[in-house]
């Protein structure tokens, strides 16, 4: 099953920041252009130390913003090179409107993430509410746990976003300073491992104005436009691709994160998500990210005790894996779903208004409440997911939901 | 715009928004407000207009040794009569 060069992999202390500047490294990325911003900045900084020593054949530009780092990428992967930039909080703001440029043009761009608060008031410290925010921008979204998800996740983003079903941006996220700031142990492959596994880039063929079948790319031998204009009698048919490749990449991220497995012996649940003590569960919490290390020692603790409690952490946010978290989550008494972002004036966070609308189709569903926690880098604790599993108790209890909505770690 | 095509379904087209016919047959010269006409006389066959047209608008004839002006796809922006170094280009409200 598993591959020699599972036994090869060295063991190195890095943090998250780290873990993806190694992986790119090792993905034989044509471009890199970016902009710093914290808690982003070690990414690209380590990043242009191999390009300074030579150890790699990397394209790097600096530019003014990030609104230019990400046109940079673009234009670079719709060439057909394999383009990186990394960024968080403020520094993703503004390359709103890029991020839907890149994604309606089919750009493989990968993209890491040290999830970051956005201002005001200032706060540089780790939430999620940058990445939700652009959750409609047609990007893949990979939210990883600890700094080897990272590594491990960066590498699966390139198969993932150039895949010719898929064909989409990619952002792998980590949560600023939890995951971007704190050193691990972290397992890498041989380089050539990493190489072969990304290969190199290939190009389904498109219709272009010369009548010609061509590898999609910009290419003077084949002449062509990528998304140039598109009127009302067509606009909407372009959107309903970017959905059907929206939904190929859950069979994909599953594949390639298979495939991985294979080379590297790790594996997270199927991909999609990692699913923790959950076959008996009888109340369960949903996460994105770095918090979920908290929750499973709050889950193997309340096991111990005979509290059936379980675990369900998202690791494709986009696209959302609608089918696994039925399958995960029907037939759990009371779900807790925890936001580490706001969406002021809705209903709850993103992830709770996605997960218990996901869930709403099945004839017998759980209760589902919402915990948001963690805002602007608060710590969440032992004691506060304890609270939480009681809470849920309490639901699953009494059949009733007094509170959909509940903040945790706030002062009221 | 002036085309009228059978619209196909979203797994028929090219993805990405590639375009999969020329636009030459948009016939966009009726934005124009001012059309360039030149003085032959005046005119060195530099072919500067040429290079500088945006829309590549003004063509080269067979022999290429003189342009002419395609006015179904000019915009009368007026480009080639601003670089045109012997000003032989006047632009004529249409």
């Amino acid at each position: 099953m598993f591959m020699k060069s599972v036994a090869e992999q060295k063991v190195l202390a890095l943090n998250g920041n780290e873990a993806v500047a190694y992986a790119v490294k090792q993905c034989d990325v044509d471009v890199v252009a970016a902009y710093p911003i914290t808690p982003q900045t070690i990414i690209v900084e380590r990043f242009s130390e191999y390009v300074a020593n030579g150890e790699v054949e990397t394209a790097f530009v600096c530019t003014e913003s990030e609104h230019s780092a990400l046109t940079a990428c673009l234009a670079a992967s719709l060439t057909g090179a394999r383009a990186f930039t990394a960024s968080a909080s403020a520094g993703l703001a503004l390359m709103h409107e890029m991020l839907f440029v890149t994604s309606g043009c089919r750009a493989p761009v990968v993209m890491a993430i040290a999830n970051r608060a956005l201002s005001a008031p200032l706060n540089i410290h780790g939430d999620q509410s940058d990445t939700m925010a652009q959750r409609d921008s047609g990007w893949i979204q990979i939210y990883a746990e600890n700094a080897q998800e990272v590594y491990d996740s960066v590498i699966q983003a390139f198969r993932i976003a150039e895949h010719p079903d898929v064909l989409l941006p990619a952002m792998v996220c980590l949560d600023g300073f939890q995951l971007s700031h704190s050193m691990e142990n972290v397992s890498v492959l041989p380089d050539e491992v990493v190489k072969k596994f990304v290969g190199v880039r290939q190009f389904p063929k498109v219709l272009t104005h010369e009548g010609k079948l061509a590898p999609l790319r910009l290419d003077p031998e084949n002449p062509m436009t990528i998304g140039p204009v598109a009127f009302p009698n067509y606009y909407f048919e372009f959107k309903r691709q970017q959905e059907e490749a929206m939904r190929k990449a859950v069979e994909v991220i599953r594949q390639v994160h298979n495939e991985y497995a294979r080379i590297s012996g790790r594996s997270y649940g199927d991909g999609l998500l990692d699913a923790y003590y959950l076959e008996d569960a009888e109340i369960a919490t949903v996460c994105l990210g770095s918090t979920a290390g908290t929750v499973k020692a709050v889950v193997d603790e309340l096991r111990a005790e005979g509290v059936k409690a379980g675990l369900l952490r998202i690791r494709a946010f986009r696209p959302l894996p609608v089918e696994g978290i039925q399958k995960t989550l029907g037939n759990v008494k009371a779900v807790g779903v925890m936001d580490r972002s706001m969406s002021f004036g809705g209903h709850g966070g993103a992830v709770f208004h996605e997960v218990r609308h996901a869930l709403y189709d099945l004839d017998k569903r759980p209760m589902v409440v919402n915990y948001i926690y963690g805002l602007g880098g608060r710590d969440t604790n032992l004691t506060q997911i304890r609270a939480i599993y009681k809470d849920l108790q309490e639901i699953a209890q009494k059949r009733r939901v007094e509170a959909p909505i509940k903040y945790v770690g706030l002062r009221e | 715009m002036t085309s009228k095509e059978e619209e196909k379904s979203w797994k028929e087209i090219s993805i990405a928004a590639v375009c999969w016919k020329p636009n030459t047959e948009f016939l966009t010269g009726d934005w124009k407000t001012y059309k360039p006409v030149r003085d032959p006389a005046k005119c060195t066959r530099c072919l500067l207009c040429a290079i500088f047209c945006p829309d590549g608008a003004i063509h080269l004839k067979a022999d290429k040794n003189d342009i002419e002006f395609d006015y179904d796809h000019c915009k009368g922006c007026g480009i080639c009569a601003n670089e045109c170094p012997v000003k032989a280009i006047e632009m004529e409200l249409k």
